[in-house]
């Protein structure tokens, strides 16, 4: 093993240097030759019936080279969902179509109307202000109960309503539920709400489409996620280029949290523009266009209600959701409040039975699609909550119940469909106690007291699932695409290793965290390996990064391609030192023959097989270049415990959070700086989603919150320094690395934590308050306070 | 149109620009410096920020004509003479106070104003001074550790890392 570059090793990030010298290449740093920009002239009203688009005195304007509606892509794909819910009567969702540029109505404030194509951007924009759009304005729906009630306007005249699926899951269960309710001692109610996020990565989408006539081949640069899934989405539905006359290109990509996996109209506008004009066209959204134009995140209506026992075992879970899917089916939207939601409603506990309802509705709002954690932190929420809830109502200790009620032997088949592989919540409940200090906590509350504060403590678990996903087991739920992930790894001739992989970083930290893993599997320094990313053209068909699932599944791939680099180097060892193949070991670098003092060096046999003069030519090819596709055989299940401490202060309802601890158990860790990083950053997620952030519209969709002057992003002085842990690993089992996935815990364990806390503090200051919906302001909170 | 010239980094740099030219764009688009970023509209992220006549400035929020004849410094300016990285960088690859990379300049531009004035700032000042760069990835904690430690304080007794 290299002695400070393998597994485990809280390497540095070579990526760094590029970031902090300002030599990053993000999409919009990239300019084509003679390229155009384009405006999206986008709609200011709800909902409403599109009479005319002129564009004949924005024409005329200055640089303006062509202007586009919807009548230029008649004949042309709709931007297409991936993933098919069938309902609980087993009929397949309403999926209505989506237009590249609004045809007949808009559906969203943002929805695009016309775009404009001229030479520099404030021209484009420019124009766009003078094309004549005449709407007739229809009632908009909002909010998601009364979209759903009989005779509601209608968001796709072609639907029969705006509900997309009603879902029960497992809908054979439901009687069993219902008569565990009428049995139970306790039954814990609660409504609540999760609010409407917006993703923000800090690089607002860029779209570049270029395309050349001699060979008839069009190239994308975009801001994604994953560029061969753009490719495969937007080349087969939408435009209909096959994938080998179509180069999907995501460079450095500044953040995704979710909402750049999605296939957008903007990418599909700028392809299909660059072949009409040929020449090439560039979007760059404004912050503004991104808060109507990004997919949306979160945006549940839930009752829960969770039945317990005489001896306050949970016997039954039940919930009712109305999930808001906004004007359009974003591309894993559907998946979202029902497989990545539904599935999870177990959470750490051994509830025998479970049912979850779920219900989609389209409304007049942007749509809303997987972000970070994409329904798990809907999940969490919920049931942390209601378990806090019961425990208060029973008058135990919330972690207690917790204890009492935890799957402890595993693997353990939920009711809902999931088996988990390992896990040991005890152990990540008894870190906790130990790094939040929790037996501090009266001192610290006393301490609060003396200042005039309220003082509250909130605890809770999560666990999610994570390395998404096995392909047949997702193709049965709908999804429209495999899900595996694929690695191919060049050796050189000098013995350098260039490692293409379909998963994509931004942010995430795989150029330094891929090598470490190969480094240990041959003995190298992990300065020998480069890993390649983010382009069709040279990268082998991968499903790319989110889920957590990059080192779980996109690792496994490199660790087979890996493996099969080291079954031929032996080969060719074992011919260069006339042994036997079985007789071969590789350690630190070298092949030896076992029990002798024989050896060839990694170098000298990489250099053999593309110099093969002394080669086995009849046994085996020159070269060593291999390719892996790793499907995974389950989902792999962090876990862990959070605890949150907030003051209140009861002048004003102001929270701060004092202090935040989190145990996660993620198996096992390859860089654990990086590990470390990313479960900061999600921690500030949860922590925004509880206290301060909120998509807002008005009661005619109107979107409020369109900028960073009104959604409350997290800044550095609303969060304090984190306490984290991760050393207590239950490895995967089903994975080579044992690995488990990190990149969305934190936001999915932290709002129930603040929630809690707040709650805690309250009740011990004596007042009557059960609940509070997020974001938890300082208004919300007075109200709570003084009703 | 209006001719401008700025000195960039210790380069002299001239174009041509309309009133309504922003300072982030002269520098990306005509000096051809992209590692200002701009991630919003309304001044309030902070990624665009760099230094104007040895103040800190978001570059989306002055016009390229009221920088004319300025001494302006950006992220590329800011390494050692020799290439390597300044103390800030250090400290920022060192305590892992970057990921995605996109809000990094800014924030490298705010520490350095920071450092100038304040040699020595609490985890307090040093949070809220960073209270006009927004960063989605780090949730902070690494950003105020590298500062910390870029002041030559010890950060070694900070909370978990």
């Amino acid at each position: 093993m290299p002695a400070d570059g393998g597994i485990g090793a809280p390497m540095k990030r070579r990526e760094d240097i590029r970031f902090l010298t300002g030599t990053g290449r993000y999409t919009d740093d990239l300019n084509r030759p003679g390229q155009a920009y384009v405006h999206f002239l986008r709609s200011n009203v709800a909902h409403g019936r599109l009479k005319s688009v002129n564009t004949e005195e924005a024409a005329k304007m200055p640089g303006v080279v062509r202007i586009f509606t919807g009548a230029d892509f008649e004949g042309v794909g709709s931007i297409p969902c991936g993933w098919q819910v069938t309902d609980k009567h087993g009929q397949p969702m309403q999926e209505p179509a989506h237009p590249v540029l609004a045809q007949g109505k808009v559906r969203h404030v943002g929805d695009p109307i016309a775009a404009v194509v001229a030479e520099t951007p404030d021209q484009a924009r420019d124009a766009a202000e003078a094309i004549e759009v005449d709407i007739e304005d229809l009632p908009a729906v909002v909010d998601m109960k009364k979209a759903v009630e009989e005779g509601a306007p209608k968001v796709h005249d072609d639907l029969t309503s705006n509900l997309c699926y009603d879902w029960g899951f497992v809908e054979e269960n439901k009687a069993a539920v219902d008569e565990a309710f009428e049995k139970a001692a306790h039954v814990t109610r609660l409504e609540l709400k999760n609010n409407r996020l917006v993703a923000n990565p800090m690089e607002p989408r860029v779209a570049i489409g270029d395309y050349d006539p001699a060979g008839d081949n069009s190239t994308l640069y975009t801001t994604s996620q994953n560029p061969h899934v753009i490719r495969l989405l937007m080349g087969a539905f939408v435009l209909g280029i096959p994938e080998h006359k179509l180069r999907v290109v995501a460079p450095d990509v500044g953040g995704g949290f979710g909402t750049k996996i999605f296939h957008y109209a903007e990418e599909a506008f700028c392809t299909f523009a660059a072949k009409q004009l040929k020449r090439p066209v560039k979007w760059t959204s404004s912050r503004s266009e991104a808060f109507m134009s990004d997919a949306h995140g979160r945006d549940h209506v839930t009752t829960i209600e969770l039945a317990l026992d005489g001896d306050n075992n949970f016997t039954a879970l039940r919930t009712e959701t109305f999930a808001n899917m906004g004007a359009y089916l974003s591309t894993f939207a559907p998946s979202v409040p029902t497989w990545l939601h539904g599935t999870l409603m177990a959470g750490n506990y051994k509830t025998p039975l479970i049912y979850v309802n779920v219900k989609a509705v389209f409304t007049n709002t942007v749509p809303v699609d997987a972000y970070r954690g994409a329904g798990r932190p809907e999940a969490t929420y919920q049931l942390e909550r209601v378990i806090d809830k019961a425990a208060r109502e029973l008058g135990v200790d919330p972690i207690d119940l917790r204890r009492q009620n935890f799957v402890t032997e595993f693997p353990y088949a939920t009711p809902v469909a999931v088996e988990y592989d390992t896990g040991d919540y005890n152990a990540t409940m008894d870190k906790l106690s130990e790094i939040a200090d929790l037996s501090g906590f009266e001192a610290r509350l006393a301490e609060s007291k003396k200042n005039g504060k309220l003082r509250g403590l909130g605890v809770n678990c999560y666990i999610e699932a994570c390395g998404i996903a096995p392909s047949n087991l997702v193709g049965q739920l709908g999804a429209r695409a495999g899900l595996y992930e694929s690695a191919t790894v060049r050796v050189n001739a000098t013995g350098g290793l260039t490692v293409m992989t379909g998963s994509h970083s931004h942010g995430q930290g795989h150029e330094t965290a891929f090598p470490q893993v190969i480094a240990e599997m041959i003995g190298i320094d992990p300065s020998m390996v480069e890993i390649v990313h983010g382009d069709t053209a040279n990268t082998p068909m991968g499903m790319g990064t989110y889920g957590s699932r990059s080192l779980a599944v996109g690792g496994s791939a490199m660790v087979r391609a890996t493996e099969k680099i080291i079954n031929k180097a032996k080969k060719i060892a074992a011919h260069l030192l006339e042994a036997s193949e079985g007789d071969i070991e590789l350690k630190d670098g070298a092949f030896s023959v076992a029990g002798t003092d024989k050896s060839v060096a990694w170098g000298d046999v990489t250099l053999a097989a593309y110099v093969p003069h002394n080669y086995p030519l009849e046994e085996i090819e020159p070269g060593l270049e291999e390719t892996a596709f790793y499907d995974p055989a389950n989902f792999t299940y962090p876990a862990g415990a959070y605890a949150c401490e907030v003051e209140v202060d009861p002048e004003t309802g102001k929270v701060t959070i004092e202090r935040f601890a989190a145990a996660d158990d993620f198996g096992n860790v390859v860089n654990p700086m990086i590990v470390e990083g990313q479960v900061h950053g999600g921690l500030a997620q949860g922590i925004g989603q509880a206290l301060l952030e909120g998509c807002a519209y008005d009661e005619d969709g109107q979107l409020l919150t369109g900028s960073y002057m009104d959604y409350a992003m997290p800044r550095a002085d609303d969060v304090p320094y984190y306490d984290v842990d991760h050393s207590c690993q239950t490895p995967c089992t089903h994975n080579p690395l044992g690995v488990k996935g990190c990149g969305e815990a934190g936001a999915i364990g932290s709002p129930p934590a603040v929630v809690n806390a707040v709650v805690d503090a309250l009740q011990r200051a004596g007042k009557d308050v059960t609940h509070i919906d997020m974001p938890l302001s300082p208004s919300r909170v007075w109200a709570a306070m003084n009703q | 149109m209006t001719n401008v010239t700025m000195t960039i980094n210790g380069r002299s740099v001239s174009g041509t620009v309309e009133g309504r030219t922003l300072l982030s764009s002269f520098i990306r688009e005509q000096a051809g410096l992209t590692g200002t970023h701009v991630g919003c509209d309304t001044a309030q992220c902070g990624a665009c920020t760099l230094h104007v006549n040895g103040e800190s400035v978001k570059s989306c929020n002055m016009f390229a004509l009221e920088a004319d004849g300025a001494e302006v410094t950006t992220i590329e300016g800011m390494a050692n003479d020799d290439g390597s990285l300044s103390t800030i960088q250090q400290a920022f690859q060192d305590h892992h106070g970057l990921q995605c990379g996109f809000c990094t300049p800014g924030m490298v531009m705010t520490a350095a104003a920071l450092l100038k004035e304040n040699p020595t700032p609490t985890e307090e000042e040093v949070r809220g001074y960073l209270s006009g760069n927004l960063c989605r990835c780090t949730g902070y904690h690494n950003i105020v550790k590298a500062i910390m430690a870029a002041s030559g304080q010890d950060v070694s007794r900070i909370a978990a890392e």
